[in-house]
């Protein structure tokens, strides 16, 4: 340490402890933003289901239900 | 390489940094405003749908504020007001700030085009590019009028969620509209007339700045008096009411009676009680806006109750 100190290079090890509680915090709330954010596309899909939209496109393929729909 | 410099330079930025380049405080007026113009609205929505909806509605709007962050970070370091956003304090890279921006913006517009419809969707994406670039990047430096057009920006959010539930644009959703669009320049020269000196500073041609308070005053009166008949319409459409009515000629009568106090008032008085009239009008229009929509939103209660006067006259 004290060489380290003598040639002007300082160790901040509370910082950094600091440093990667606070990343944590960070990582951990954007996860949580990610995880409702999931939770919210399959909620939509969910609910656009129930109400009954056609989900199906085209698809090179002849479908009957496409047709129906119109 | 880890040192000192990269551990506590811009690398740093928390979430609550990033969150802030969103301007919640903004966000929650856009949120409150398009709640309201999708509740008032005579189509239901799923409440899920709804909720998603002024999601990325607020999604939207946080993704202009970063871009605006991004651009304004010079003048954002000049002025006491803003010194301390994310980007002039040096907790996010200015570049972050915009790629942040830049990818808010495609996620809010494309999921609100697959959440509710692509008008809402392109109506958004119209609002975001209006306050980035026709108010952020061109008209907030060059002309004094920046506050009139760039207000707009703000105006769009009720037609917006107006547009998630209609799918299009109506009569009551362009008078909500123009009911913010007229009430943004009384409320931010309101402001400007008692933060004069960081405007000033910042050289931001505000109307204080190139055209002095007199004149400001005098535009204030202008533009409340075109505001008063603009807000009372609205009472007559099928969003409004005689709650509405009610609670919009007694703010108009009172944002009205400040405006003229600022005209008449000279400088001079004004330095010497360090603007308490100003500042009591800046406040009122917090008030007055908020007080609008909250009313806005009783009516559509009182209209999902069935409790509304059906002998209130209705002009279109």
């Amino acid at each position: 340490m004290g060489g380290l100190a003598a040639v002007g290079v300082e160790m901040p090890i509370v910082n950094e402890t600091e440093h990667q509680k606070s990343r944590k915090k960070s990582n951990l709330l954007l996860g949580a933003v990610l995880g409702g954010f999931v939770l919210l596309v399959f909620a939509i899909t969910i609910v656009k289901m129930v109400d009954g939209q056609n989900m199906e496109a085209f698809d090179h393929v002849r479908r009957p239900a496409l047709e129906d729909a119109k | 390489m880890t040192d000192a410099t990269t551990l506590y330079g811009p690398d740093r930025a928390e979430f609550d940094d990033y969150f802030a380049l969103l301007k919640p405080r903004v966000m929650s007026l856009v949120v409150f405003t398009a709640a309201v113009g999708l509740l008032a609205a005579p189509v239901g929505v799923n409440p899920v749908i709804a909720f998603a909806s002024i999601l990325f509605i607020a999604l939207g709007a946080g993704a202009s504020g970063a871009l605006n962050m991004w651009w304004d970070a010079d003048i954002d370091r000049i002025m006491k007001r803003t010194q301390n956003r994310p980007v002039p304090a040096a907790k996010v890279k200015p570049r972050d700030a915009m790629v942040m921006g830049l990818w808010l913006s495609v996620i809010s517009v494309g999921m609100l085009g697959l959440t509710a419809n692509v008008f809402a969707a392109g109506l958004l994406a119209f609002t975001i590019f209006f306050y980035a670039v026709v108010y952020t990047m061109w008209l907030k430096r060059s002309t004094p009028q920046n506050i009139v057009i760039g207000g707009a920006a703000g105006a769009f959010p009720p037609m917006v969620g107006w547009a998630v539930a209609t799918g299009g644009v109506s009569v009551e959703s362009l008078l909500m509209f123009a009911l913010i669009f007229m009430w943004t320049p009384p409320h931010f020269w309101a402001l400007a007339l008692f933060m004069n000196d960081d405007y000033t500073k910042a050289g931001v041609p505000m109307l204080t700045v190139t055209h002095g308070k007199r004149e400001t005053r005098r535009q204030i009166l202008i533009y409340t008096v075109l505001l008063a008949p603009l807000a009372l319409a609205i009472s007559f459409t099928a969003i409004g009411g005689p709650v509405y009515f009610g609670v919009a000629l007694v703010l108009n009568a009172l944002f009205l009676k400040g405006a003229w106090s600022l005209w008449r008032r000279p400088e001079e008085a004004a330095e010497a009680d360090r603007y308490a009239t100003e500042k009591s009008v800046f406040r009122l229009s917090l008030y007055y806006l908020a007080l609008h929509f909250t009313a806005l939103l009783v009516e559509a209660g009182l209209r999902a109750a069935q409790l509304n006067w059906a002998a209130w006259p209705q002009w279109v």
